[in-house]
C-alpha cells in the first residue's frame, strides 16, 4: 500500500525457489500470483434440487469450483428408502440414490468449465458411473469431464468410518477408477488422498501428513501392480489436508508434505514427469476446532486456519461456517466463510509474493522436523508390510494401529484442554458470552427425508426391472472375476436406473461387508 | 460397585472421536465401560444394555439424526422391559434438547463439555436409577 516495489520471489541465488524440486516452496513458480487458490465450498443438503440450488447461490457469490457433500445413508451406499436410513437422509448433505438424482443436482451447471469434487468413498465407483452416464446423457464427453472423487477407502478404516466391504475388495475398485479414469478420462482426479479426516479424528499434523502420503504411495504401488506407469497415474492424484488452529505447524506440515512425496515419487517409485512430483492439495479449515460455545468466535478461528493454507500453497480452499459445531451452515454463514477467503486473497496482498515464508529460520526447522518424523512412520510401515506400502498400509488398518494411534493422541489433547495446559477461548476460559442465545440455525425436516423417499419410489416405477436385474447380474459376474475392470458395467448398471443401494448390494454379495472390531 | 455405562454409536454416522474419548475418560474416572462400537440400531442398543447389565446408556450422533434415533433408543428400552437412563452426546441443536428430554431421553452433552462435567452427569443420572 505504501508503494514498495515487490518482487515475484524472495531467497538466496543459489536457493531452492518455488516450482523447484522437491518444491518445498511451491509446486510453481509464480503460486497465486497468476492464478488464484480455488474457493471450492463443500455443500449439500436435503434433495438435489435443493443443493443444485446452494451450488447456483455459491457459484453467483464467486465461488468457482463445485464440492459435493452427500449425505450418511448414500456415504453408506443404502437408498433413502431402506430402513437403516430413517432419520439421516439429506441431513449431512445431499441424498443421491439414482443418475436421475445426478442430473437434477447438477441441472443447468456446465460440467464442461466447471470442475466437481464429490466426497465420496466406499460407493466411489459406482458414483462416478453415475456422474459419467449422466454428463453423457447430456452429450458430453466423458473426456471433457474435469473433478475429483475423494475415493480414498484406506482414511475411511483409520478415521472416517464410512466403509463397506472388506479392505482388499475395496482397494480393487480403486484400481478400477484408477485405470479406467487414466485410460478415458484425461481431467479426471482419480483419487484426493486425504488427511482431513484423519486431523478430525483427533490425530496430531505429524499423523495427519505421514498417514496420508503412507496412504498415497500404497495406492502408487497398487497401480505400479495394475501395470500402469507412475508417470501415466501420478498427475491425477491429489491431497487433501486439514488446517488447523497450530499456525506454522501447519504451515510447516504443507511444506514438508511437497518435499517427501517429491522425493518418493522419484527415488522409490521412479517417477521423471515434474506433474507427477509437484504435490497439489485442497484444503479444509478444521471443523473439529470449532465451538458451540460464543460461535462467532469461529469466523476468527477460520480465517486464522485459512491463511495458514494459503501461506502453505494450498491450490484450494473450504473455510467452514462458523455454526457448524451446532449445525450445518446455513446460506448467510457459508457466505460470510466464503467472504474471509475473498478479504484474504483481495485485501491482505497475501498473493504478491510467492511462499513469503521461505527461510523463515523456524519455519523451515520445523518442516525439517516434521518430514523426519513422518520418515520414521514410513519406516514403520514398510516393516510392517514386509518392503511393501501397500502391504503395510492394509496390515496396519487390519491390526488398527493407525485407529489406536490415533485415539490416543485424541484422548492426550482433550486431557491437555481439561487440565487447562491448552486453552481454547469459550470452552476453558474466557466463558463471558457463553450464555448468549444460539444464531438461528439450518433445519433440515423430515419434509426432504419424505420428498426423496418418493422420488426413488417415482424411479423405481417407471424404469424396465428386468433390465435392473439383468445388468446387476453382470455386475456380480464381473466382480467375481478380480482381474475385470467394474467401471464399464457399473456405467450399464446405472443407465438402467438401478439404485445406488441394489448396486452396493450385487457387490456386497461378492465381497462381503467389513465389520470394525471396536477398540476404546 | 463401578457404575457400568454402555457406550454405542448410532445410526450410519461413524464419526467416533468424541465416544472415543468419552469412553476413556469415563475409564480413567472409575466408570466401567463398554464399548459397543458403530453402526448400531436402538435394538442393538436395547439389547446389549440387558445383556451387560449397564446402569446408563450413552449414544454419540454427529449427523443430526439424534431426533429420530434417541427416542428409538429409549423405545428400544422399553420394549425390553428396562428403564435404563439415556444420554445424548454429540452436535444437538438447543432447541432440540427439551424435545428430547420429552421423549425420555436423561441427559444431553453437547461439545465442550469437560472431564468433570462427563463424569458428574453419568454418576447424577445412574444414581437417580429410572428417568
Amino acid at each position: 500500500m505504501s508503494g514498495v516495489p515487490l518482487e515475484p520471489v524472495y531467497g538466496p541465488d543459489d536457493g531452492e525457489f518455488p516450482g523447484q524440486h522437491p518444491y518445498t516452496r511451491g509446486p510453481y513458480a509464480s503460486m497465486y500470483r497468476t492464478k488464484l487458490w480455488t474457493m471450492r465450498m463443500f455443500a449439500g443438503f436435503g434433495t438435489a434440487d435443493d443443493t443444485n440450488l446452494r451450488f447456483k447461490e455459491l457459484l453467483r457469490a464467486g465461488g468457482d469450483g463445485l464440492s459435493t457433500a452427500f449425505d450418511m445413508p448414500t456415504l453408506m451406499g443404502l437408498d433413502s428408502d431402506d430402513p437403516r436410513a430413517l432419520g439421516e437422509v439429506g441431513r449431512c448433505g445431499v441424498a443421491v440414490d439414482t443418475i436421475a438424482d445426478v442430473a437434477d443436482l447438477y441441472r443447468d451447471i456446465d460440467l464442461g468449465a466447471i470442475t466437481t469434487s464429490m466426497t465420496i468413498n466406499a460407493p466411489a465407483a459406482v458414483i462416478l458411473a453415475m456422474f459419467v452416464a449422466n454428463a453423457e446423457e447430456g452429450g458430453l464427453d466423458r473426456a471433457q469431464l474435469g473433478g475429483t472423487l475423494q475415493n480414498d477407502i484406506l482414511k475411511e478404516y483409520q478415521a472416517q468410518k464410512e466403509f463397506v466391504f472388506p479392505p482388499r475388495p475395496s482397494m480393487r475398485l480403486v484400481r478400477d477408477t484408477i485405470t479406467f479414469c487414466t485410460a478415458e478420462m484425461p481431467r479426471w482426479h482419480t483419487i484426493s488422498i486425504s488427511g482431513y479426516h484423519i486431523r478430525e479424528a483427533g490425530s496430531t499434523a505429524v499423523q495427519e501428513l505421514a498417514f496420508t502420503l503412507a496412504n498415497g504411495f500404497a495406492y502408487v504401488e497398487l497401480a505400479r501392480q495394475a501395470g500402469l506407469s507412475v508417470d501415466a497415474f501420478a498427475p491425477r492424484l491429489s491431497f487433501f489436508f486439514n488446517a488447523h488452529i497450530d499456525f506454522f505447524e501447519e504451515i510447516a506440515k504443507y511444506r514438508a508434505a511437497r518435499r517427501i512425496w517429491a522425493r518418493w515419487l522419484r527415488e522409490r517409485y521412479g517417477a521423471v514427469e515434474a506433474r507427477s512430483l509437484q504435490l497439489r492439495f485442497h484444503t479444509q479449515t478444521a471443523g473439529v476446532s470449532l465451538t458451540a460455545q460464543q460461535p462467532e468466535v469461529n469466523i476468527a478461528r477460520t480465517a486464522i486456519e485459512a491463511v495458514a493454507a494459503v501461506l502453505g500453497g494450498t491450490q484450494s480452499l473450504h473455510t467452514n461456517s462458523y455454526d457448524e459445531a451446532l449445525a450445518l451452515p446455513t446460506e448467510h454463514s457459508a457466505r460470510i466463510a466464503l467472504r474471509t477467503q475473498q478479504v484474504i486473497a483481495h485485501e491482505t496482498g497475501i498473493a504478491n509474493v510467492a511462499d513469503p515464508l521461505g527461510g523463515s529460520w523456524f519455519v523451515e526447522a520445523l518442516t525439517d522436523e516434521i518430514e523426519q518424523r513422518a520418515e520414521a512412520v514410513f519406516a514403520h510401515l514398510d516393516e510392517l508390510g514386509d518392503g511393501s506400502l501397500l502391504e503395510g498400509v492394509i496390515r496396519g488398518v487390519e491390526e488398527g494401529w493407525f485407529q489406536s494411534e490415533i485415539a490416543d493422541a485424541s484422548y492426550d489433547f482433550e486431557k491437555r484442554i481439561n487440565r487447562g495446559r491448552r486453552i481454547t477461548v469459550g470452552v476453558n476460559d474466557f466463558f463471558e458470552g457463553n450464555d448468549a442465545s444460539e444464531p438461528a440455525l439450518l433445519r433440515i425436516t423430515h419434509d426432504d427425508e419424505r420428498r426423496q423417499r418418493e422420488r426413488v419410489a417415482a424411479v423405481r416405477e417407471g424404469r424396465d426391472t428386468s433390465a435392473v436385474t439383468a445388468a446387476l447380474a453382470v455386475l456380480r459376474g464381473e466382480a467375481e472375476r478380480p482381474d475385470v475392470n467394474l467401471l464399464p458395467p457399473l456405467i450399464d448398471a446405472v443407465r438402467t436406473r438401478a439404485t445406488l443401494g441394489e448396486i452396493m448390494a450385487a457387490l456386497a454379495d461378492v465381497f462381503g461387508r467389513y465389520v470394525e472390531v471396536p477398540r476404546i | 460397585m463401578a457404575t457400568r455405562v454402555l457406550l454405542a454409536k448410532v445410526g450410519l454416522d461413524g464419526h467416533d472421536r468424541g465416544v472415543k474419548v468419552v469412553a476413556r475418560t469415563l475409564r480413567d474416572a472409575g466408570f466401567e465401560v463398554v464399548y459397543l462400537g458403530l453402526f448400531n440400531s436402538p435394538e442393538g442398543v436395547a439389547a446389549a444394555a440387558r445383556d451387560e447389565d449397564v446402569n446408563v446408556v450413552g449414544v454419540s450422533m454427529l449427523s443430526g439424526a439424534h431426533l429420530t434415533l434417541a427416542p428409538a433408543v429409549v423405545a428400544a428400552l422399553g420394549d425390553l422391559g428396562l428403564d435404563t437412563p439415556v444420554i445424548v452426546g454429540g452436535i444437538v441443536p438447543e432447541a432440540d434438547v427439551d424435545d428430547l428430554a420429552r421423549a425420555g431421553v436423561a441427559a444431553v452433552l453437547t461439545p465442550g463439555a469437560s472431564a468433570e462435567e462427563i463424569a458428574a452427569t453419568v454418576a447424577r443420572v445412574a444414581n437417580h436409577g429410572a428417568r
